[in-house]
C-alpha cells in the first residue's frame, strides 16, 4: 500500500497536477478564442528557460525564479498574437492552427540557437524526501501540488468572481453577444493570453523541476494537456485542470502491480495511456466530461 | 427629432448585399415593428444598426450621433441594446451573471438595474443562481430582454423575440414590449409574428428584398388589405 502511494500515486498527482495547469491555459484560449494552440507547450518551454536565466543569472531558486518566468512569457504569447494571431483571427481554424505550429517552431529555434539541446538542470544534488509518517514525499513534488492547488484557486477567483472573468466567460460563450454587451474583446484577448501565459509558464517551471530542461520539454506533454483539455470538455479551464489531474493519474497507476505482481502496463508505453484515455472519451464522450464548447 | 435614422442602408454579409437601400425611422418611446418575408433583410438591418454586420452604403444616426459601422461594443454604451434572435444568452453563466452582463460597461448600475429587471421579469428572481443554459426558451428571452434593459436603455432592439415560443410567452413578451415602451425606452423588433406585434406597435415598416416596401402606423398596416394579403398571410 505504502509503496503505491509514495511512488504511484504522488508521481501521478504530480504529474496530473502539471498537465492540469497546462490543459487549464490551452482550454482558456480555446474557450475566449476557438483557438487550439500548438504553441502552448513552447510557451511552457519558454517560461521554463527564462527561470533558468533567472536560476543561474541571480542564484535563486527556481521557486522564486517563477515570476521571472511568467514576466517573460506573457509579452512572448501577445507578440506572437500581435505578429500573427491577430491578423488571421477571422481565417479557417485550420490556418490558425498551422501557424500556431509555425510560431512553435520559432519559439522553438530560440532556445535551441541561445541554450542549445544538451538538457539542462536548475538543482545539482540531491534533496532528501520528507517523511510524513510512512509517506514519502519529495519537497518539490509537495511544492508542485501546492503550488498547482494556489494556480488553479488564482484561476477559479479569477474567472468566477472577478468582472473581467466573467467577461472571458461571456466571450466563451458567445462571443458576439459579449460584443453586444459592450465586452472590449480586445482587452480580454489580451487577458487570456497573459493568464494562459502565466499558466504555461508555471507548468513548464514546476515540469522542469520535476525532470530537466530540454527544447522539446512542453512540447512532450502538449498532446497530452490537448488530451486532458478534451476529456474536461474543450473551453472549460476548470474540466481540463480535471482532465489533467485524471490523465497524469491514469498514467501513472497504469504501471502499478494491481495484477499477479507484474506492471499492468510496461511504463514504457505509460504516454499511450493519455492517449487511450483520449480515444475513448472522443468515442464515447466527444463534448468531455463537462460539455465542451465550440 | 428622431431617436434612430436609417438611410439608404445597403451591405450584407460578405460580398452578397441583403440590404438594398433600407430606410427606419424610430422617434424616442415608440415601438416600431419590421415585417416582411423570409430573406427580406429584417434582422441584417437591427445586426447593421447593432454594429454587427458592416454597411457599404447609407448612414445610421443614433440620438443625433453617426454610428455608422461603428463597433458593436461601443453601442450599448450610448443607450443602444440589442437582443438577437438566437444564442441571445450566455448559457454557462448565472441568470444573474447574465444580467449582469448587460451593465458590463457601468458596473456602479449592476444592483439598481437588478433590482428593476427583477421588478419587470419576476420569474427570473427565483432563478437567478441557475445556469441560463438550463432555462426555457420563454425563459431565456425573458433573460435576453432584461439583460438588454440593464442600463436603461434609450433604445430596445428586439430580433424575433416571440420565434418558437408558446402562445403563452408570446402575449406576455407582448405585454412586457408595451411595458418597456411606457418606461421610456424606444422599441425596435422584428417579428414573423405580425399581427400581434403591428397591434402593440406605434409604427411598422414593411420590408422586402432589402428595401421598404410600405411604413404606416400599426393599426393602419393591419387595416389594409393589400399588406394583409402579401405580408399578413390573408
Amino acid at each position: 500500500m505504502l509503496e503505491f502511494v509514495n511512488f504511484y500515486l504522488i508521481p501521478g498527482l504530480v504529474l496530473g497536477a502539471i498537465y492540469a495547469i497546462a490543459a487549464a491555459g490551452l482550454s482558456l484560449v480555446y474557450g475566449v478564442m476557438r483557438f487550439a494552440n500548438f504553441a502552448h507547450g513552447d510557451l511552457m518551454t519558454w517560461g521554463a528557460y527564462a527561470a533558468l536565466v533567472a536560476v543561474t543569472g541571480l542564484g535563486i531558486s527556481p521557486w522564486a525564479a517563477l515570476p521571472v518566468a511568467v514576466a517573460a512569457t506573457v509579452p512572448v504569447a501577445w507578440a506572437v498574437d500581435a505578429a500573427f494571431y491577430a491578423r488571421l483571427r477571422r481565417a479557417a481554424p485550420a490556418v490558425l492552427l498551422i501557424s500556431s505550429f509555425g510560431a512553435a517552431l520559432m519559439m522553438r529555434a530560440v532556445v535551441y540557437f541561445v541554450f542549445g539541446p544538451t538538457p539542462w538542470t536548475y538543482a545539482r544534488g540531491v534533496t532528501p524526501p520528507l517523511m510524513l509518517g510512512a509517506v514519502r514525499i519529495q519537497q518539490r513534488h509537495l511544492l508542485i501540488l501546492a503550488g498547482a492547488a494556489l494556480a488553479a484557486l488564482a484561476l477559479h477567483l479569477l474567472l468566477a468572481r472577478t468582472r473581467a472573468g466573467r467577461a472571458m466567460r461571456a466571450m466563451a460563450d458567445e462571443p458576439d453577444l459579449a460584443r453586444v454587451t459592450g465586452v472590449p474583446v480586445r482587452g480580454v484577448i489580451r487577458l487570456t493570453w497573459a493568464v494562459a501565459a502565466a499558466l504555461a509558464a508555471i507548468a513548464g517551471v514546476f515540469l522542469a523541476i520535476d525532470t530537466e530542461l530540454t527544447p522539446l520539454l512542453g512540447f512532450h506533454v502538449l498532446l497530452a494537456a490537448f488530451a486532458a483539455a478534451i476529456l474536461g470538455g474543450i473551453g472549460r479551464p476548470w474540466g481540463a485542470a480535471l482532465g489533467g489531474l485524471v490523465l497524469g493519474l491514469a498514467e501513472e497507476l497504469a504501471t502499478y502491480p494491481f495484477i499477479a505482481g507484474a506492471p499492468l502496463l510496461e511504463p514504457a508505453y505509460k504516454t499511450g495511456v493519455a492517449f487511450a484515455v483520449l480515444v475513448l472519451a472522443l468515442i464515447f464522450r466527444p463534448r468531455g466530461l463537462f460539455g465542451g464548447i465550440g | 427629432m428622431s431617436l434612430l435614422e436609417v438611410r439608404g442602408a445597403v451591405g450584407g454579409y460578405g460580398e452578397a448585399d441583403i440590404l438594398h437601400g433600407a430606410d427606419l425611422t424610430v422617434a424616442a418611446g415608440q415601438v416600431v415593428v419590421v415585417i416582411g418575408p423570409n430573406g427580406a433583410g429584417k434582422s441584417t438591418l437591427l445586426k447593421a444598426v447593432a454594429g454587427l454586420v458592416p454597411l457599404r452604403a447609407g448612414r445610421v444616426v443614433f440620438d443625433g450621433s453617426d454610428i455608422t459601422n461603428r463597433p458593436a461594443e461601443e453601442l450599448v454604451g450610448r443607450g443602444l441594446a440589442y437582443v438577437p434572435q438566437e444564442r441571445n444568452v450566455f448559457p454557462s453563466l448565472t441568470v444573474e451573471e447574465n444580467l449582469a452582463m448587460g451593465a458590463f460597461v457601468r458596473p456602479s448600475a449592476t444592483a439598481a438595474g437588478l433590482e428593476r429587471v427583477y421588478a419587470l421579469l419576476p420569474d427570473l428572481l427565483p432563478r437567478r443562481r441557475v445556469p441560463a443554459g438550463s432555462l426555457s426558451g420563454g425563459q431565456r428571452q425573458m433573460l435576453a430582454i432584461g439583460r438588454a434593459l440593464m442600463l436603461e436603455p434609450r433604445l430596445v432592439m428586439l430580433d424575433e423575440p416571440t420565434a418558437g415560443l408558446s402562445p403563452r410567452f408570446c402575449a406576455m413578451i407582448f405585454g412586457k414590449i408595451r411595458e418597456i415602451a411606457a418606461s421610456g425606452a424606444a422599441v425596435l423588433m422584428v417579428e414573423q409574428n405580425a399581427r400581434p406585434a403591428l397591434a402593440v406597435a406605434d409604427r411598422g415598416v414593411v420590408l422586402a428584398m432589402g428595401r421598404n416596401r410600405a411604413e404606416d402606423t400599426g393599426a393602419a398596416l393591419l387595416a389594409n388589405p393589400e399588406i394583409g394579403r402579401l405580408f399578413l398571410g390573408g
